[in-house]
This record gives C-alpha cells, sequence and structure tokens, in this order.
C-alpha cells in the first residue's frame, strides 16, 4: 500500500484533471472546428458533383443546339475555373480566398442559368430523356449545394461563437490560441438562392 | 466550475474572470443559444400521414397507411405523406428540407428517410430524400415519379388518386434494389461520433474507487465532486436528442428515428 499510494495518487490526480478539463469546455473548440470542416468539404462535394454533370449535359445540348457555341464555351470555361480552385480546410479562415472560390462558383451558375434557358428553344432537346434526368440531376444538385451551404454557415456560427464565449475563450485565449474564426459566405451573393431551373 | 478555473494556466484569467466582462460573456453565451430557434410554425409528426391541408380522402389514407407501415417494417425506411396549408413563403425546397430534419425521418445512423410533400395551395409538390437513400430513390427518378404519377392527377383535382400513385411508385423504387443503399451511410462525412455514456460512468465509478483508497478527507470529497458534477454534466448535455433517436416506433406512437436529409430529391408544380 505504501509503495503503491503515491503512484496512484498522481493517476487519480491525472484522470481527474482530464475530466474537469473536458467537463469545462475543452473540447467544445475541436469538436465544432471538425463538424465545420466536416461541413466544408460537404460544400465542396456538392460543388465538384455539379461540375461532374456538366460535360454531360454540354454534350448532349450540344447534339441539339450546335449554333449557340458561346453558351457552350462560356459554361465549359467557367466550369475549368471553377475546378481549378479548392480551399483546403487549413485555408477556411481566409475570407479572401473562400471569395475567390464563392466568384469562381457563381460564375459558373450564371453560365449554367444561361446553358438552360437557351435550351428552351429547342423542343427535340426538351423531350430528350437524357436531357430530362440530367436537368433534374442538375436542380437537385443546386439544391443540395443551397442546403450545404446553410449547414456550413450554421456550423461556422457556432464554431465563432465557441471561440468568442465563455468558457470556450479561456481556452482560445491560451491552448487553442492558433484557432481563428473561420470565414462565413458573403451574405450579398445571389447562389444563395438556387437557379430556377423550370420544365 | 470553480475548481476548474483554479486549474486553468492563464494569463489571461484574472482579466476575464473579474466583474462586467465575465457577466458580459455569460450573457452572450446565452443570447446566442437563442438565436437558433426556428420562426416557421411546422406541423407536429402525428402519424406517416399528416394531412394539414384536408386533401386525402379517407379511403386513400386507408390505402396507403398499411403500405407505409409494411415498408418500414420490411425494410426500416421511414417514409411520410404530409400535405400543408401553406409554405409561410417559402420555397418547398428549403421548406421540406427543414420539415424533413424537424421530423427526423429515417435512423438516424442510416438516414433512410423519405417525404412527400404537397402544398396544394402553392401548387408544389416534392419528394424529399433522406441521405442514406439518395443512391436508390436518385434525383431523376424522384423526378419521373412526380411528372409521371403525380401531377397529372394533381391537375385534375384527384389528390387522392396521384399521392396513392406516387407511393406506390416510391416504395417499388425503394425496394427492388436494398443492396446498394444499405452501403451508403457510412460514405458519410459529418457521421458524428457521440461519446458512449458508459465510459464515463465508469470512469467516475473508477475515480470514487481510487478516493477511498486515499484516506485524505478533503481530496476524497474533491474527487466526488469532481465525478459528480462530470456525470451531471454529461448526463445534461445528451438529453437534447441523443437518447430520444434510435428507435422509430415506440408504444403505438409514430416518430422519426433521427435521420436526415441533404435535399436530395426533386420537386414538381402543376
Amino acid at each position: 500500500m505504501s509503495i503503491f499510494a503515491p503512484r496512484l495518487r498522481a493517476a487519480a490526480a491525472v484522470i481527474c484533471l482530464g475530466l474537469s478539463v473536458s467537463a469545462c469546455g475543452y473540447n467544445t473548440i475541436p469538436t465544432n472546428e471538425e463538424q465545420a470542416k466536416a461541413k466544408w468539404a460537404d460544400v465542396q462535394n456538392n460543388y465538384q458533383r455539379r461540375a461532374d454533370l456538366i460535360p454531360n449535359l454540354v454534350a448532349t445540348v450540344q447534339g441539339y443546339a450546335k449554333q449557340e457555341k458561346d453558351v457552350l464555351t462560356a459554361v465549359i470555361e467557367a466550369r475549368a475555373k471553377a475546378t481549378q480552385v479548392k480551399i483546403d480546410v487549413s485555408q477556411l479562415d481566409d475570407p479572401a480566398k473562400l471569395k475567390q472560390f464563392q466568384d469562381a462558383q457563381n460564375q459558373l451558375t450564371g453560365a449554367l442559368g444561361r446553358l438552360l434557358a437557351v435550351s428552351e428553344n429547342y423542343p427535340d432537346l426538351k423531350s430528350n430523356q437524357n436531357f430530362l434526368a440530367l436537368q433534374s440531376q442538375l436542380e437537385g444538385t443546386e439544391n443540395r449545394i443551397a442546403v450545404a451551404r446553410r449547414d456550413y454557415i450554421e456550423a461556422v456560427r457556432v464554431y465563432n461563437t465557441s471561440l468568442k464565449t465563455f468558457p470556450g475563450i479561456l481556452w482560445a485565449s491560451t491552448i487553442f490560441r492558433s484557432n481563428k474564426p473561420m470565414a462565413e459566405f458573403a451574405a450579398n451573393d445571389n447562389a444563395q438562392t438556387p437557379p430556377q431551373v423550370k420544365f | 466550475m470553480s475548481v476548474n478555473v483554479e486549474i486553468t494556466p492563464s494569463p489571461a484569467l484574472p482579466r476575464i474572470a473579474t466583474g462586467r466582462s465575465y457577466v458580459a460573456a455569460i450573457l452572450l453565451s446565452l443570447a446566442c443559444g437563442g438565436v437558433a430557434a426556428f420562426a416557421v410554425n411546422y406541423p407536429a409528426l402525428t402519424g406517416r400521414i399528416v394531412d394539414q391541408a384536408n386533401i386525402i380522402p379517407a379511403d386513400t389514407r386507408n390505402a396507403i397507411e398499411p403500405k407505409l407501415t409494411e415498408l418500414e417494417a420490411k425494410s426500416d425506411i421511414q417514409l411520410v405523406v404530409a400535405t400543408i396549408t401553406s409554405l409561410e413563403g417559402q420555397e418547398i425546397e428549403p421548406y421540406a428540407n427543414e420539415l424533413f430534419r424537424n421530423w427526423k425521418l429515417g435512423e438516424k445512423d442510416k438516414n433512410n428517410g423519405v417525404l412527400l410533400l404537397v402544398a396544394p395551395n402553392e401548387h408544389r409538390v416534392r419528394i424529399e430524400v433522406g441521405y442514406g437513400l439518395e443512391g436508390t430513390l436518385t434525383d431523376a427518378l424522384s423526378k419521373i415519379i412526380i411528372t409521371n404519377a403525380i401531377t397529372p392527377r394533381f391537375k385534375t383535382g384527384d389528390f387522392g388518386g396521384g399521392i396513392a400513385r406516387g407511393v406506390d411508385d416510391i416504395i417499388t423504387v425503394l425496394t427492388t434494389d436494398s443492396a446498394e443503399w444499405q452501403q451508403r451511410p457510412s460514405l458519410r462525412l459529418d457521421n458524428t461520433q457521440t461519446s458512449d455514456p458508459t465510459n464515463w460512468i465508469l470512469i467516475g465509478f473508477l475515480i470514487v474507487f481510487g478516493a477511498m483508497f486515499i484516506g485524505r478527507p478533503g481530496f476524497r470529497w474533491f474527487v466526488l465532486n469532481m465525478a459528480l458534477s462530470v456525470l451531471l454534466n454529461s448526463g445534461g448535455s445528451r438529453g437534447g436528442g441523443g437518447f430520444s433517436s434510435g428507435g422509430g416506433f415506440s408504444g403505438g406512437g409514430f416518430s422519426g428515428g433521427g435521420g436526415s436529409s441533404g435535399g436530395g430529391g426533386a420537386s414538381g408544380s402543376w
């Protein structure tokens, strides 16, 4: 007993310290940070999913509306640009980078909107089964992007709040000093509302 | 909590912990908690068919309900039909998504819920698909069901027929190949791991047990206090959702199982 007592006491103290630390919100900041990062991955995945649909869509439209060359090239170029801008999760605290990503994606949204508007003029294209399927997939993807963005904004709000409020602020000003608030999407962008895909 | 503050090795602590800023921080955290509340009034999940707009005839309801029950019994999929009087100024897509998440359709770990939402006054219909079923009931298939089975009947005012056919088609799609969707949920990124409550209780017991060996009364008091506060703390934070989700059916009533949706599915109008 006398040999084990100091060791036991030390072990108990370590466990106690761990428990007390987790009880007063030590875990909150990393948990919220990972949550926000996962939500960002969702946002990026959904934009990627949209980019993956485009070659097929362009090919289908091309079969019926070759003369709409300008619109088709605009979509292809905007897609190429949008897929180049990727944001690593460690860069989420950089508003400039996020804006760059957003601008590129917005440009693609605009080009896609024009493509879909133009395809209204081609009755054969509009009744093509492949085109209809692609259109509904695109519509669904735009909706998923909207949901993923909303979730990301909410996760960032929670994370940023935990950095600035008690008890998180104690940890943010000591151990997690390197944790910076994450950037939110700009409020005034029009990607908030998905483009209207009418049938 | 006072014990915890003593442990924190922070030079900033005296500044924060004194007086007004401390109170301000607590008030701020309270205020932020309040922001999360929703303004939209969603109907209650009273059963597998929530007919708020009162457009489903009794015989249609009697025909559909057993099918929905059977679907969940066979495949664990929760399919709910809802009609609402108003979208409250929203588009049907965000409304359906928030209603789905509000009702938590489908199992928590599989997200296998489907919501067929009809807003007759806005002339909008939507099939909202949970994360776990996106691979089976795809956007394109949902769209086909809406344009072929549902909206042509809605156009003639036959809401019962449109809903019945829509439900039939959704069930056909969902039950033909289940091997695919069963694998899907594990691929999700936001499958958060919640800590197991038994672990904490076990650790708490260990500490109390350890404290008995170490004879000093002051230390024993400290440990007991800590263990108690930790147990209370973890129990309180889990009460929000962890325990309530999991089982679809409980004691005759109907409730969601904790599932979520990310905007899969399709919408249409007539």
